[in-house]
């Protein structure tokens, strides 16, 4: 069943936690929220759940306007980061919950009841354990009994409230997988929330990244990570180094750079802010092309070495990680004075002086350190 | 030195001295400071509690099992004990549900006024039981508030079974919300919101889910307002009138007793509100013992 979020605003305490949401999630989807705490990520599931309400906007469910239903009127299935299971019933008895609530005329016999449930046991992956009580279960298996709870009454979507965030890296990466195969599987539209991108990126079929209360940008995991649209999804799904540039025509300038790069996107000319990866930097021999710098820190660190640079024209101060086979790198030590070359950047309209756009705001919540402002 | 460094890893070290304490040595006190603590602490107990617990059971039974069987079966005793019970039972389900009610609204929603209301709730534990039962007699006696209204409609609220109930309503209602309170709001609102998304409907969601998480808190913040609701004294007092064999209950019956030079009867009744007390703390102790984990108060206290 697919989702049509229009235009949805919703404020805390006159702080707006969500301003102008639309979104479009297709049948059979899998959707990452991906977003820092206080994006408006869980308050927009939680909406379309119906377990908060939005000022304005509407949430439709296969065409089907769902704004004004109350949650249990809009059959979804909801996973809590907590599980939020009843702790006081059996394994069984909390997949089977949503079937025996039910009323009579819709209810399935007991027996039919706990053959479904015995069935998603085994979907989960937990068949055996029936009988056990929740208390008695690991971080995952709660969640997966979770899962198995919310599939029984044949959500028309499954909603996710970061779903593996209570748990411990190891059974986290093992749920995603399983996670996904499941989807495969059942089929279900599911949108799920998560501060993590791995774990986005890794499970989801679409990425939607928020800030603020507002979409910053949807794509597949490609788009969002290979043409980051703005400089707050280009710094939340990585590390990254910031430079002052200047465009003109096409071409765009560093300072202390031999030559001019060439940029492909349009910008008015003037000054840019360059966004690139400590990983997409490589070091090179004087008198190669690239910009001066200086290393002031080489750091092995298993297969990758990281170092910092000073830009010799400003002293801006750059983070760099390299392979520790790459076959061109010269002998660098601390001191050294090279050349850096960019393989790949992205570039955005400066953010100090202007005062127009959503866009020119980059959020500065990393270290200093890995900043290229000097 | 040298040579204890080097074997430190195989060795136990060589102490220079003893070790003054095996294990906490640093938060242990030395041990006669501990029997000194532990003596006086055991002294203020027998002193202030046990001994006057015994001492009414021995001065109950002074004059032997037939006087105080007697006392206890006098008919103005049995009208006492009739009407504690009718007072409790009629109060402690009426508390039971104000505070899961109260607890529910003030732990689940968020609303203008919920400070003022938690406030409120603990105005009984901070105004005197006598203040309590004057209002009650300003508001509902013959010369209070709504006074003539009642007369008019041949309504008797003061000095009767009603103005007791009332007083003892008013001053037993915290302990039932106090206890789920900060239980309910350490439970949040996760298990409520699972519910209703699976389809229950807000009944459901309360007698399925809200209820069995809460039960042992509820039954410990029942014991708890029964045992006061049955030893309420002052604001009783103030309200009943101390008709015998109608608005006396135990606590009230007893003093008249000893006001009388009654001692035997006296204490053989308040025997009874002991053995209440007792059962209470028994029935506490089991459940702090079974259900700590489910319970806000042992944490608490």
């Amino acid at each position: 069943m697919d989702i049509q979020i229009r235009n949805i605003h919703k404020q805390f305490a006159g702080f707006p936690a969500l301003d102008d949401v639309s979104l479009a999630v297709g049948s059979g989807e899998l959707i990452a929220l991906l977003g820092p705490s206080g994006s408006g990520k869980t308050t927009l599931l939680r909406i379309i759940a119906g377990l908060e309400f939005p000022d304005r906007g509407q949430i439709l469910f296969g065409g089907e306007d769902m704004s004004r239903r109350a949650v249990r009127e809009r059959n979804i299935g909801f996973v809590f980061q907590h599980y939020a299971l009843f702790k006081h019933m059996t394994v069984l008895d909390n997949i089977a919950f949503g079937l025996t609530v039910r009323r009579k005329a819709l209810r399935p016999a007991p027996a039919a009841i706990r053959a479904k449930a015995l069935e998603l046991l085994e979907l989960v992956q937990l068949g055996g354990l029936e009988q056990r009580y929740p208390h008695q279960l690991s971080g995952g298996q709660k969640q997966r009994v979770a899962l198995a709870r919310a599939l029984a009454i044949d959500p028309r979507v499954l909603l996710l409230d970061e779903p593996f965030g209570a748990l411990d890296a190891k059974v986290r990466k093992d749920l995603r997988r399983w996670l996904r195969e499941l989807h495969q599987q059942t089929g279900y539209t599911t949108v799920f929330v998560t501060h993590d991108q791995e774990e986005a990126l890794e499970l989801a079929d679409r990425v939607v990244i928020m800030n603020r209360g507002r979409i910053e940008q949807v794509g597949t995991v490609d788009d969002v990570y290979e043409t980051p649209r703005t400089p707050f999804v280009f710094d939340f799904l990585g590390d990254s180094n910031v430079l002052d540039a200047e465009v003109r025509g096409r071409e765009l300038r560093l300072p202390g750079a031999g030559e001019a790069l060439v940029t492909d996107s349009i910008h008015p000319a003037g000054p840019v802010d360059l966004y690139v990866r400590p990983g997409d930097l490589r070091l090179a021999e004087p008198g190669r092309a690239g910009i001066d710098v200086r290393v002031t820190e080489v750091q092995r660190t298993g297969p990758i070495v990281r170092a910092s640079a000073d830009l010799i024209a400003n002293g801006s101060v750059v983070s760099i990680e390299l392979p520790h086979l790459h076959h061109d790198a010269p002998a660098f030590r601390v001191g050294a004075q090279l050349r850096l070359r960019l393989m790949q950047f992205s570039v955005y309209p400066a953010a100090r002086g202007s005062q127009t756009g959503p866009t020119q705001t980059p959020v500065r919540e990393r270290e200093p350190g890995q900043r290229g402002r000097g | 030195m040298n040579q204890a460094t080097d074997h430190s890893l195989l060795d136990p070290p060589q102490l220079p001295f003893e070790p003054l304490l095996q294990r906490n040595a640093v938060v242990t006190e030395q041990p006669w400071v501990r029997w000194l603590l532990t003596a006086a602490a055991l002294a203020f107990l027998g002193f202030f509690l046990l001994l006057p617990l015994v001492g009414v059971f021995t001065e109950a039974l002074r004059h032997g099992l037939g006087v105080y069987w007697q006392a206890l079966t006098d008919s103005d005793a049995l009208d006492a004990v009739r009407l504690t019970l009718l007072v409790a039972a009629i109060a402690v389900p009426l508390n039971l549900v104000f505070g899961v009610a109260a607890a529910w609204a003030i732990a689940k929603f968020e609303f203008r006024g919920k400070t003022l209301l938690t406030t409120l709730i603990d105005l009984p534990f901070s105004v005197s039981p006598v203040v309590a039962g004057l209002i009650y007699v300003l508001l509902f006696g013959a010369q209070g508030w709504f006074g003539p209204w009642l007369i008019a409609h041949d309504l008797q609220i003061i000095f009767a079974v009603p103005g007791i109930v009332l007083a003892t309503v008013f001053v037993t209602f915290p302990f039932i919300a106090r206890e789920l309170i900060p239980l309910m709001q350490e439970q949040g609102n996760d298990d409520e919101m699972a519910a209703l998304s699976l389809g229950a409907n807000g009944w459901q969601s309360f007698r399925y889910v809200t209820l069995p998480n809460i039960k042992w808190g509820l039954l410990y913040g029942v014991l708890l307002c029964n045992a006061r609701a049955m030893g309420e004294f002052g604001a009783v007092s103030v309200v009943s009138g101390h008709i015998r064999g109608e608005t006396n209950t135990m606590p009230l019956h007893v003093e008249i007793l000893y006001n009388e030079y009654n001692f035997a009867a006296a204490f053989a009744v308040a025997s009874l509100l002991a053995g209440l007390a007792l059962v209470t703390l028994v029935l506490k102790s089991i459940l702090e013992a079974r259900h700590g984990g489910e319970l806000s108060t042992s944490r608490r206290h």
